[in-house]
């Protein structure tokens, strides 16, 4: 492991509490989250003026949410790494109760989509993003265990890997939550890949989702308001006062920030609220507005150093799993932050998923923190 | 682990950043180099502009009097927004309202809303404004309604009862003027499109000046040509909103500055005579039957115009048929714009005035005999005036086949012999060369037609004149690059759909054609002694024949006609005064023209003279006639075009009166009778006695200055004289009338019908309107406020 260099810590000059931290891999995941903090508290404290609440209300949501995101972390990169394997199936049954919950009366309807646990307090859960987790972690496991490693997985393997992404993204569908649904998809696609399964399970992978769609499509199991919400991005003038608005108000919102943005707080389609749901998966258009170019860029920037980072851990995990679970992590958060900012921008259909650390959302927050910690882990795990 | 593994663990990590990269790069095309675009448009979301439209300036006679003005009109407006806010999204109050008007929920909702792609298909009933606008869904509504919707506030929440202006037209004294008027419309899809390229281009007019969807624009005459001055521009608040229409702000506010007013030259009183006088001509020609025959004239249209020869000033302007402008107020549906079209109607919109096309005939002589004068022709002659006259192998005859011994220059002018100026038209054309002709062709007839003004647009400010053609080479030449082609396709295939009825005219035709195909450029004989007497190819206007008699009378300067006198404020400040315009000058001498204008006198005061009929009895010593009849041939299918031009007085010019009767037989028998009656109007002739008091003109000329406006911004004027004309017509050849139109009521225009709408508000809307101004509460109708 001659790549291991300087920035991967020692540890032996560290505090034992903090060995083996990567610190551009945190320091971006907390730079984004920082990014959001600011961004969510400009879209929501103009909300909040002239009503009893607190105008920062959103804004310490976030930071609670941040601190306990990154505590999870922590916790998760100390987390023993063969207890890591052995609780797989648990967190799994877990993320699959959760899920039926959702769907059951408990479960609680937001924006069309019935994914959300309501939680004593106001605080609310969406078991679809720790589904994520459990799917890659479940799917890691199967993948690597009974074979030498550098074996190509037995079909019967990959078989089984699939059904356990299956079973969750299918109760996910059922919310409906397309843009779950396809972002896991890819983590699912990218582990696959790189367990070194035959490539002709990827070009079936690749052909059946490509036929579930279109069944989909023509089957009517698809909602008519995804549809459009899947093609009011090519054409927002079509449906304007529609899913369209919400893409052009943020298109004219990022537009108009120019290069430096007009400044926080001061962004006329931030705090005129045009752009509905600002906080959460549009804030990335209050970056851009309000930060400009410069603001906008840095959070990609921040993102391809994270990915950077997620794909390194990958390259140099000690075993299979941990490879993969890096790489399930690394095309998650690569695709899901693909997928928001590219609604934003209107080269992306818009499917509701928030922006990893940015948007405002405790389960969001929550999971992506314990993704990052996960990659520690892993890292971890290579370094010892 | 595998290389297969590590080698797409590395293609993934390539993947991931290409998507990097994409972001990035459209982030950057949309923030660094479309910025200007999405600044404008977050500018654009997030100011809305509630409009207060402008009162739209009067157009008013030369003493003040209003051909056009303002009327309020009680109208019903709906508040989206407001009504939206209702628990049941209006649906209670909109029921409520669709049955006090008479109308069913769902056509009132129609109206509600906005236009666009998801709106309702039909555009005609969707909302064009903007949406925080009132949107008015009924006009004229009664009196009781308004105070109902009024009192009832909380049975009609957002609903409002206000005064709107629309257009009126009062008629002084019966005047119509309507193709001279014009009308409103609503601005075009275009007008929009070609206002954004211009802004898109950066050419940004104020915003005051700007079209609105919901502005009514002049489309035809005097609205169109001075739609600017009498627009005005409306009161613009400019409010901050955010998402929600909250109004966050007021960003800036103008109030609306009313439009000018525009006075004209034309007479009320004279232009109800000259109407009055040209339906008599068009009844006359059709209680007569062409000669031999017992077939009655059609006289399908007509023209007539006053113009003072000294400036080029439009006294009046008459056009039949005519139509009632009220049917363009609060929008035409389109089967009264279908009937104001249709064929049937004969085409009331047209202005026969400025539009219309016919051969001049032989009220072209002005311009024969200036261009003979002026080639060395001699005044006394004796000038030929045979039956007919042979040019080549093809006959050229007088009118009806008459003949007279030699003549002088004035007699033939008088008695309007055609043979003699064929002779003249022939040797001027074999002096040019004849059919090889010389380099420089002097075409003298040609080139005093264009000096005169045929051929070209008079410069009117009415828009949509059209110029006519003068028959000569030029235009022989433009009609062969134009035709050449088709002439030579029809000589080789002939014309088959009409060998189907008629195969010997397809015959000749499709020689013709083959002919022309090989010299249609030729400037023949006949050609030019068609244009002597105003035929052939050759068409002008009634306007432009007005203009030439009119330059002849001045002693030879061609002004532009010119229908607009001035511009006035709403204050009665004087704006502008608009200058006669100099076009021209006749290439004729003084004396020549002098010449000219006695001769022309003798046509009404010899007893020889086509027109001395008519003016038997009128007092030519004191105020001498000068005139021209013409009977013009309009086509084999065409009953001939009756003309009467003329200026007066003769010896000291000040009018020129021309009446053109299309289908409507001689100029002696059917206009020279109302010609006559227009200038006994003029000068308040009564029998053979002139009284200047009983001139349709008060003060017996054109006033000088402009009106004065009182301090409520209405316009004084002189109270109206009563009309003197006599309703009956005189005698006329053919017989007399049995049925003579009754002159129209001549309603004094009160001050009720002009003054600005908010004024008319506090008696109009009674109890409920004071008890409201009392408490202090804002007018409901001046929601603007």
């Amino acid at each position: 492991m001659s790549l291991t260099h300087a920035p991967l810590v020692t540890g032996r000059r560290r505090a034992p509490l903090l060995r083996g931290l990567n610190a551009p891999l945190v320091a971006s995941a907390l730079g984004l989250s920082v990014i959001g903090a600011l961004c969510v508290w400009s879209a929501t404290q103009g909300k909040l003026i002239g009503f009893e609440t607190d105008p920062e209300a959103y804004l310490k949501k976030h930071l609670i949410n941040l601190v306990i995101g990154a505590f999870l972390a922590w916790a998760l990169s100390r987390f023993d790494y063969r207890l890591l394997r052995a609780y797989t199936p648990f967190l799994y049954a877990a993320s699959i109760l959760g899920l039926l919950i959702v769907l059951s009366p408990l479960g609680k309807s937001i924006n069309g989509a019935h994914a959300w646990i309501v939680l004593p307090a106001g605080f609310t859960i969406q078991p679809s993003e720790f589904a994520k987790l459990a799917i890659i972690l479940g799917m890691s496991m199967i993948l690597s265990e009974k074979r030498d490693a550098e074996a190509e997985p037995r079909d019967v393997d990959v078989f089984y890997a699939l059904g356990v992404a299956a079973l969750p993204m299918a109760l996910v569908m059922l919310q409906p939550d397309l843009g779950t649904v396809m972002v896991t998809a890819c983590a699912v696609f990218g582990i696959i890949a790189v367990a070194g399964a035959k490539t002709r399970w990827l070009f079936g992978i690749l052909a059946g989702g490509a036929l579930v769609g279109f069944v989909a499509i023509q089957v009517g199991v698809l909602q008519q308001y995804q549809l459009d919400r899947l093609t009011a991005f090519a054409d927002p003038a079509a449906n304007p006062r529609g899913i369209g608005y919400n893409t052009q108000q943020a298109r004219i919102a990022i537009g108009s920030g120019g290069l430096f943005g007009t400044g926080l707080f001061q962004g006329p389609q931030t705090q005129g609220r045009f752009v509905p749901y600002n906080q959460t998966d549009f804030v990335y258009s209050v970056a851009g507005e309000e930060l400009g170019f410069v603001g906008a860029g840095a959070i990609i920037v921040l993102f391809g150093v994270l990915l950077w980072c997620a794909v390194r851990i990958a390259l140099r995990a000690s075993d299979l799993f941990g490879r993969l679970v890096a790489t399930g992590v690394a095309c998650w958060i690569a695709f899901q932050a693909f997928e928001n900012i590219g609604m934003n921008l209107g080269i992306m259909p818009v499917t509701g998923v928030p922006l990893p650390f940015v948007s405002y959302g405790g389960t969001s927050m929550f999971a992506s923190w314990m993704a990052i910690g996960l990659l520690i882990n892993v890292q971890r795990r290579a370094q010892e | 682990m595998s290389e297969r593994s590590t080698l797409r663990l590395a293609v993934l990590g390539v993947l991931v950043f290409s998507l990097l990269l994409t972001m990035v790069a459209r982030l950057f095309f949309l923030q660094v180099v479309s910025a200007d675009v999405y600044t404008q448009k977050s500018s654009e979301n997030r100011i809305r502009e509630v409009v207060t439209p402008a009162t739209r300036g009067l157009v008013l006679d030369q003493l003040g009097r209003p051909l056009v003005a303002n009327r309020t009109s009680l109208v019903v407006s709906v508040d989206r927004t407001e009504v939206d806010r209702q628990p049941d999204h209006g649906l209670a109050v909109l029921t409520r309202l669709a049955a006090a008007l008479g109308t069913t929920y769902t056509a009132l909702s129609y109206k509600l809303e906005l236009c666009g792609k998801d709106a309702h298909e039909k555009p005609p009933i969707c909302w064009n404004g903007s949406p925080y606008q009132p949107i008015p869904v009924a006009k004229d509504i009664s009196q009781d309604l308004a105070l109902t919707i009024m009192e009832r506030r909380s049975d009609f929440p957002g609903v409002t009862a206000g005064l709107d202006a629309v257009r009126a037209y009062p008629a002084p004294m019966g005047a119509n003027a309507a193709q001279i008027l014009g009308y409103l419309g609503p601005v075009s899809d275009t007008e929009l499109a070609d206002q954004k390229a211009a802004r898109d281009a950066g050419k940004l007019p104020p915003s005051e000046s700007l079209l609105r969807r919901t502005d009514l624009v002049g489309r035809a005459g005097l609205e169109a040509q001075y739609d600017a001055i009498l627009r005005g521009s409306p009161g613009i608040k400019r409010l901050a909103v955010d998402q929600t229409a909250a109004v966050v702000a007021t960003v800036s506010e103008t109030q609306p500055v009313p439009g000018s007013y525009l006075v004209t030259n034309i007479d009320a009183n004279l232009q109800a005579v000259v109407e009055k006088q040209l339906m008599e001509a068009i009844l006359r020609a059709r209680a007569s039957t062409m000669r031999k025959s017992t077939v009655h004239y059609i006289a399908d249209s007509g023209a007539a115009v006053v113009i003072d020869v000294t400036n080029g000033h439009v006294l009046a302007m008459a056009s039949y048929p005519t139509y009632d402008p009220t049917v363009w107020v609060g929008g035409i549906s389109s089967s009264e714009f279908a009937a104001l079209t249709s064929t049937d109607s004969n085409q009331p919109l047209l202005s026969r005035a400025t539009q219309g096309q016919f051969a001049p005939a032989s009220t072209f002589k002005i311009v024969s005999a200036s261009a003979a004068l002026q080639s060395g022709y001699s005044k006394a002659g004796p000038y030929k005036c045979p039956a007919f006259y042979m040019v080549g192998n093809r006959k050229f005859g007088n009118f009806e086949s008459e003949s007279f011994p030699p003549l002088s220059l004035v007699k033939g002018l008088a008695v309007s012999c055609d043979t003699m100026w064929y002779e003249i038209a022939y040797q001027m054309w074999i002096r040019d060369g004849g059919l090889s002709a010389v380099a420089k062709p002097k075409d003298p007839i040609e080139t005093m037609a264009r000096a005169f003004g045929y051929g070209r647009q008079t410069g009117i400010d009415v828009p949509g004149e059209t110029r006519g053609h003068v028959g000569g080479r030029a235009f022989k030449t433009s009609l062969y690059l134009q035709l050449h082609d088709a002439w030579c396709t029809r000589g080789k295939t002939g014309y088959p759909e009409v060998a189907k009825t008629d195969p010997v005219r397809a015959a000749y035709l499709k020689q013709i054609a083959a002919e022309n195909c090989v010299d249609g450029d030729l400037y023949r004989g006949g050609d030019a002694v068609n244009l002597s007497i105003g035929q052939g190819d050759t068409v002008a206007s009634p306007l432009q024949v007005a203009q030439a008699y009119a330059a002849l009378a001045n002693g030879g300067t061609i002004w532009q006609p010119q229908v607009a006198k001035g511009v006035i404020s709403t204050d009665g400040k004087v704006l502008s005064l608009f200058k006669p315009v100099k076009t021209g000058t006749l290439p004729v001498s003084q004396a020549n023209m002098a010449f000219l204008r006695d001769a022309f006198s003798q046509v009404t005061s010899q007893p020889y003279g086509t027109g001395y009929g008519p003016f038997i009895g009128f007092p030519l010593d004191k105020i001498p006639v000068a005139a021209k009849t013409g009977t013009g041939q309009a086509g084999n299918d065409k009953q001939s075009t009756s003309w009467f031009a003329t200026f007066a007085p003769a010896n000291n010019p000040k009018y020129a009166v021309v009446m053109m009767v299309a289908q409507g037989g001689t100029g002696s028998g059917t206009s020279a009778p109302s010609v006559r009656k227009i200038y006994e109007a003029l000068y308040g002739i009564t029998g053979s006695t002139i009284d200047p008091a009983k001139s349709v003109l008060v003060g017996g000329a054109p006033s000088a200055v402009l009106p004065t406006v009182g301090k409520d911004g209405t316009p004084e004027y002189p109270a109206l004289p009563t009309p003197e004309v006599p309703v009956t017509s005189s005698p006329s050849p053919s017989g007399s009338i049995s049925s003579a139109p009754s002159a129209p009521s001549a309603p004094s225009p009160s001050a009720g019908l002009i003054v600005l709408p908010v004024a008319a508000g506090f008696g109009l809307l009674g109890r409920a309107a004071r008890r409201r101004h009392r408490s202090g509460a804002s007018w409901p109708w001046m929601w603007w406020r």
